[in-house]
């Protein structure tokens, strides 16, 4: 297990490779399909500081809001990744973000833009909204709640060890590439001797 | 009255039946996972992940929260007596519905497709599905299933033949292409998942019927020879693929499949494919002369 504090530096991010299995603490921030169409379309300020040398990651948390004020994260595994393919490599290199957290895996654009901001793709265990949410230490921060809703909204988490595999790394990596491979050659000999 | 409960009776065991199916995956499902669990082998990727898997069921299971955040399409399959109202059965779903989004059972999932608005109760056009059956029986049985966004979008609907897969309209076709929607859903659907297949059918039918093996049992055996040995191929050899949980590798691709058929026109040759991400969430409760049952 290697941890990775946030704020992370280039340099270790680009030591990581796939298959890497990582436990990440610090500020990261919740950004899905509505957050990453508005960080193209409209270069927002004020998540910069929050987003530089940051995680992303890709999740619309269940959330319950305290008579204090407070929030508390119920529920919050990642969502599927691939959805912000068009956006995302765009996002990292205008962000600075150094890495995005999600599930599924991202396309040939994305693992482009890995290379070239110096980042890495971490993949969640979906679905495991309760293992997930427990590393939430606390919710500091949320920006554009009333207009996107909860599950939209960017959430600032400060998580303590957030368990994440490497699947797509900054040397051009992918995991997802290989099992598919794989998973297309055995398919082949299965049918094949049909 | 409806099968000897009011209305608050019934509102009330709706969002028991919403809590439970939120937070509590049934006992086939976890059974096996558990068999699945120790195929794997320890200390690999593909082992943790289905412990941190199980370590999230029993997570949820205790503090009553979701077992995954996406609570996905709020779909309710309800047979009922002769007599009953749907029109008023169906005022009290969506009560339940509201009432359970509140205590955070259910996120705001619905959103309006033209408007992008999020609708904060999960009411919506079309949300929550709710099919209605009457049946001779005389009591009330109401099946709900959350299905996430994930493993729905994975789903696939093929017409045979498919020329590039050699894929002709036989049995052997359909395997052809039920194995080839699980090497293209990789593990994007939260694998390991369970497959719900009609062959036949028009579009329409053959997804809804797709869906409907869903509400099967993971144990029961199919009472047809030749769809209970298409359930066990396409196990077997989703397993083969190698993609395992989360895609991460491993030998754990499919827990389960279940399949049926429905006849079609001689025109249309149609495999519907519904993927069920390990997060199966589905419950059924029983309402007779007024007393509650949850499964
Ligand atoms: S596919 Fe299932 S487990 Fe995965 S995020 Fe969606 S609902 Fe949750």
């Amino acid at each position: 297990m290697i941890k990775i504090n946030t704020p992370v530096d280039e340099e270790k991010i680009r030591s990581l490779k796939v298959g890497d299995e990582v436990l990440i603490s610090g500020s990261i921030v919740t950004a899905r399909d509505r957050a990453h169409k508005y960080m193209v379309e409209e270069r927002p300020d004020d998540i910069r500081g929050d987003l530089e040398n940051s995680i992303i990651y890709h999740c619309g948390p269940v959330m319950k809001k305290h008579d204090d004020g407070t929030w508390e994260v119920v529920a919050a595994g990642p969502t599927t990744s691939i959805r912000e393919e068009i956006y995302q490599a765009d996002v990292m290199e205008e962000y600075k973000v150094r890495g995005v957290i999600g599930k599924g895996g991202m396309g040939p654009k994305t693992l482009a833009g890995l290379a070239k901001t110096g980042a890495v793709y971490l993949h969640a265990i979906g679905g495991a909204s309760q293992v997930l949410a427990r590393t939430v230490v606390s919710v500091p921060r949320v920006y554009k709640l009333e207009e996107f809703g909860v599950p939209e909204s960017f959430w600032v988490f400060t998580v303590k060890d957030f368990p994440a595999v490497v699947t797509m790394d900054s040397h051009g990596g992918s995991l997802h590439d290989k099992i598919l491979a794989t998973a297309e050659e055995e398919f082949r000999s299965i049918v094949d001797s049909l | 009255m409806i099968a000897g409960v009011d209305r608050d009776g019934l509102a009330e065991s709706l969002v028991e039946l919403i809590r439970r199916t939120t937070s509590k995956l049934p006992d086939d499902v976890i059974k096996r996972l558990k068999e699945y669990r120790t195929k794997e082998e320890p200390g690999k990727m593909a082992c943790r992940t289905l412990d941190t898997i199980m370590e999230n069921v029993d997570m949820a299971q205790s503090a009553s929260r979701p077992i995954c955040q996406d609570t996905g399409t709020v779909t309710f399959d309800i047979q009922h007596p002769l007599g009953a109202r749907q029109s008023e059965i169906r005022e009290i779903v969506k009560e339940a519905v509201v009432a359970a989004t509140a205590k955070n059972y259910l996120r705001p999932n619905v959103v309006d497709s033209l408007t992008g608005e999020i609708k904060s109760d999960n009411i919506g056009v079309g949300h929550p599905v709710i099919h209605f059956e009457q049946w001779d029986n005389d009591y009330l049985e109401v099946t709900l299933v959350l299905k996430g966004g994930g493993c729905e979008n994975v789903g696939a609907q093929y017409t045979l033949p498919q020329p590039a897969l050699k894929a002709g309209r036989d049995i052997n076709g359909v395997k052809k292409v039920v194995l080839d929607m699980v090497v293209k859903a990789q593990g994007k659907g939260c694998a390991p998942g369970v497959l719900g297949i009609a062959i036949g059918g028009d579009r329409a039918e053959g997804y809804a019927i797709a869906k409907k093996q869903l509400k099967r049992k993971l144990d029961d055996i199919n009472p047809n020879p030749v769809l209970a040995e298409l359930e066990g191929w396409v196990v077997e050899q989703a397993n083969r693929l190698g993609v395992g949980p989360m895609g991460f590798g491993g030998k754990t691709t499919l827990f389960g499949a279940k399949a049926t058929t429905l006849d079609r026109i001689p025109a249309s040759y149609f495999v519907s494919i519904s993927y069920m991400c390990w997060a199966y969430r589905r419950r059924t409760m029983t309402i007779r002369n007024g007393e509650v049952q949850h499964d």
